[in-house]
C-alpha cells in the first residue's frame, strides 16, 4: 500500500499477518437453548493470502468473522494473528460489513478518518485519509453526507475507511452482497487490485461462488450449521484473472457440487 | 370588492422561481393590477382600518386612536409600494406577494375588532379592549412590561438549561451503563410522570428563595422528557455502529461521545422540544404564584386590577417569546441535525 503507507513503514515485501484458527467451536445461547454454529474450525492463512469463506447462507461464517476480528470470543479453540493470541478488536484486523454502516452524521471524509480518530492519530495523519478516498475515487464527495450516496459509493467509503488504518488483516463479510451485479463486478476487480497492491491477507466470507474463485487464492467451503470445513480448495490461477477462464469456471462447477447445487449447471 | 374577485381569475405562481419570473416580467398596468390584486386588495383592506378608526367616536376613552389610523394608512401605503416596486424587490417582493392574503385577512379583522369594540361595543367592552387601547399599554407601561420580560426570560433560561444539562447526562448513563439504569431508571418512573407543578408547595418552603425555587421546577420540568428521550436514544443506537468503531479501535469514551452521543441527537431534540412546552407551564404557574415578578405576574397583577388591555399585550408578547424559543431550537436542531436531510421530513 505506497499511497497509505506511513513513512516509517518503508513498504514491506508482505505487508499482510497470518492467520490461525485452530479448533475454534462457537455456539449461541437463544431462550435458554444452546445454538452451535462453528464445529471445529482450523484453518491456517499465510500472509498475504486472500481466502474465501464460502458456505450455504445461516452457516456461521459471518460469525467466524467476528471471532477473527475480536469482537466476541470463542466458546473453545483459539485465533492468533502472527502468533499472538486475538483477545479483542485491534485496527490491525479491520472489517468491511455487508452494510456499509456509515455514520449518517459524518461527511464522507469524517467517516474515513473514524478509524484514524479513534486511534487519536488523525491530527498528524490527515493525508492518509485523502489518499484513502483517492484510492477508491470519491475524491469530490468527501463533503457529501452518507445519504447522498449510492449503495456503490457508499460500500467503497466503507472500504477507504478499513484501509486508511493500514490492515494487516482485512476482513470482508460479504461486502459485495447487496450491491447491483454490474457494481458488483466493477468492486471485484477493484478489491483484487487493492490486495495485490498492498499485500494484507484477506479473509472474505461471500455464498458468491463465481466471486469466491474469481478473487481468491483458496476457497474454504463450509458446511451447513454447524459450520465444518468441507473443503479447502487452492485457486492457483495468476492475477488479474478472467471470468471466462475455463479453469476457474471447473473449480466452479466442482464447488457447486460440493455444496450439492451442480444439477442446473 | 371588485379587485378580490378579479384576483381570482388570475393563476396564482406555484413556487419561487415562477414568482420571481412574474415579478420580472415587465407588465402593463392592467395586468399588474390583476397580477397584484390580493395585494391590492390589503391595501384596501389596511386603508378600511384605519379609516374605521376615524368614522366615528371612541366609546371610551383611549389615547391612542388617531395614531393608530395614521399607522393603519402607513403600512396600507407600504404594501402598495412594495407591491407596485415588486420586480425591483427580489425575494422581499416576492415573499409579500406571497404573504399578501395573510395582510388582507389582517386588515379585515382589525377593522372588525375595531369597529366591534371601541366604535359599536359589540363586544362587552372592559373584557375586549380596541386594538388602541392595546398600543397604548405597549407605549405607556412599556417599563414594566420590558422588566416582566427580562425577568420571565431569566427564570426560563436559567432553569431550562439546568433541566436540559441534567437530563441530557442522565439520560447519557442510564442508556450507556447498566448499573446506573439500576438505580436511577426507578426513581426516574417514581418521580418523572409526577407533574412539576405538584412541587410547588415544596419548592417553595424548601428552597431559599421564590427565584431558586421556580428555577428548580422549571428544570424538572425540562429535565425528565430530555432524560428519557435521550435514554432512548442512546439506547436505540444499532450496534453495528459499535463494532465498526470497535474494530477501528475506538475506546469506550469514543463510544460514548462519538457514537452513542451523535446517534442519539434525534431523540435529545424531540426531548428539549418536549421539555421547552412544559417548562412553559410551569414557569406562569410559578410567576403566577410564588414569584413576584416575570409575565405570568404582570398577567396575574393586570386581572387583579382588571386591567383587561394589559392583560391582552402580555398574553401576546408570551406568545411571542414561547413561539421563538421554539422557533430558535428548531434552527438549531435544522443546523446540527443536517445529515438528517432526506433521512427524516419533519
Amino acid at each position: 500500500m505506497v499511497a497509505l503507507a506511513t513513512a516509517d513503514r518503508a513498504a514491506p515485501a508482505v505487508a499482510g499477518a497470518s492467520l490461525d484458527v485452530e479448533a475454534v467451536s462457537h455456539a449461541f445461547d437463544i431462550d435458554g437453548a444452546v445454538l452451535p454454529v462453528l464445529d471445529d474450525i482450523s484453518f491456517r492463512v499465510k500472509p498475504g493470502e486472500f481466502v474465501a469463506l464460502l458456505g450455504p447462507s445461516g452457516c456461521g461464517k459471518s460469525t467466524l468473522l467476528r471471532l477473527v476480528a475480536g469482537l466476541e470470543p470463542p466458546r473453545s479453540g483459539s485465533l492468533r494473528e502472527d502468533g499472538d493470541s486475538i483477545t479483542g478488536p485491534f485496527p490491525s484486523r479491520v472489517v468491511v460489513f455487508q452494510d456499509p454502516t456509515l455514520f449518517p452524521w459524518r461527511k464522507v471524509w469524517d467517516n474515513v478518518a473514524l478509524g484514524l480518530e479513534a486511534q487519536g492519530i488523525l491530527k498528524h495523519q490527515r493525508h492518509r485519509v485523502d489518499a484513502a478516498i483517492d484510492l477508491v475515487g470519491l475524491l469530490e464527495f468527501r463533503n457529501a453526507y452518507p445519504h447522498q450516496l449510492s449503495g456503490g459509493m457508499a460500500q467503497r467509503v466503507a472500504l477507504a475507511r478499513a484501509l486508511v488504518n493500514d490492515p494487516k488483516i482485512l476482513i470482508l463479510d460479504e461486502p459485495l452482497g447487496k450491491l447491483d451485479s454490474l457494481t458488483r463486478i466493477t468492486m471485484q476487480a477493484e478489491i483484487a487490485s487493492l490486495w495485490r497492491r498492498s499485500g494484507f491477507t484477506t479473509l472474505l466470507v461471500t455464498h458468491d461462488v463465481e466471486e469466491a474463485v474469481f478473487l481468491a487464492n483458496r476457497v474454504i467451503v463450509l458446511s451447513d450449521r454447524p459450520a465444518r470445513i468441507k473443503a479447502d480448495i487452492a485457486v492457483d490461477r495468476p492475477y488479474p484473472r478472467h471470468r471466462g477462464d475455463p479453469i476457474l469456471a471447473e473449480l466452479r462447477r466442482n464447488i457447486l457440487g460440493l455444496l450439492g447445487l451442480d444439477a442446473t449447471w | 370588492m371588485s379587485t378580490y374577485s378579479a384576483s381570482k381569475t388570475v393563476a396564482l405562481p406555484q413556487s419561487v422561481e415562477e414568482g420571481a419570473a412574474f415579478a420580472g416580467r415587465p407588465l402593463s398596468l392592467p395586468t399588474w393590477f390583476l397580477a397584484s390584486g390580493t395585494a391590492v386588495s390589503a391595501t384596501a383592506a389596511w386603508i378600511g382600518f384605519g379609516l374605521s378608526c376615524l368614522l366615528w367616536e371612541d366609546l371610551g376613552d383611549w389615547s391612542r386612536t388617531h395614531a393608530l389610523a395614521i399607522a393603519a394608512f402607513v403600512i396600507a401605503g407600504g404594501i402598495l409600494a412594495a407591491t407596485a416596486s415588486g420586480q425591483w424587490l427580489g425575494r422581499f417582493g416576492v415573499g409579500l406577494q406571497a404573504r399578501a392574503p395573510w395582510l388582507l385577512a389582517l386588515g379585515l379583522f382589525l377593522t372588525l375588532w375595531e369597529i366591534a369594540t371601541a366604535k359599536f361595543a359589540w363586544l362587552p367592552l372592559p373584557f375586549f379592549p380596541p386594538p388602541q387601547a392595546i398600543i397604548e399599554v405597549y407605549t405607556d407601561d412599556l417599563p414594566k412590561l420590558l422588566d416582566s420580560v427580562f425577568a420571565s426570560v431569566k427564570l426560563q433560561l436559567g432553569g431550562y438549561a439546568i433541566g436540559a444539562a441534567a437530563g441530557f447526562l442522565t439520560g447519557v448513563s442510564i442508556g450507556w451503563s447498566r448499573s446506573v439504569g439500576y438505580w436511577v431508571h426507578p426513581v426516574l418512573r417514581f418521580i418523572g410522570p409526577l407533574p412539576a407543578t405538584a412541587w410547588l408547595p415544596f419548592a417553595f418552603f424548601t428552597f431559599p428563595s421564590s427565584w431558586s425555587a421556580s428555577t428548580f421546577l422549571i428544570a424538572l420540568a425540562t429535565g425528565f422528557p430530555v432524560t428519557v428521550l435521550t435514554w432512548s436514544g442512546v439506547a436505540s443506537v444499532s450496534n453495528a455502529y459499535y463494532d465498526v468503531a470497535r474494530t477501528l479501535g475506538a475506546k469506550p469514551s469514543f463510544l460514548v461521545l462519538k457514537v452513542a452521543i451523535p446517534a442519539a441527537l434525534p431523540h435529545v431534540f424531540v426531548g428539549l422540544f418536549m421539555g421547552l412546552g412544559s417548562s412553559f407551564a410551569v414557569l406562569v404557574v410559578a410567576e403566577m404564584i410564588g414569584v413576584k415578578a416575570g409575565l405570568g405576574w404582570y398577567l396575574q397583577w393586570a386581572q387583579g386590577w382588571a386591567a383587561y388591555s394589559n392583560m391582552y399585550a402580555a398574553l401576546i408578547v408570551m406568545s411571542l417569546l414561547c413561539s421563538g424559543a421554539i422557533t430558535l431550537l428548531f434552527r438549531t436542531r435544522d443546523r446540527l441535525l443536517v445529515w438528517q436531510k432526506g433521512v427524516v421530513k419533519w
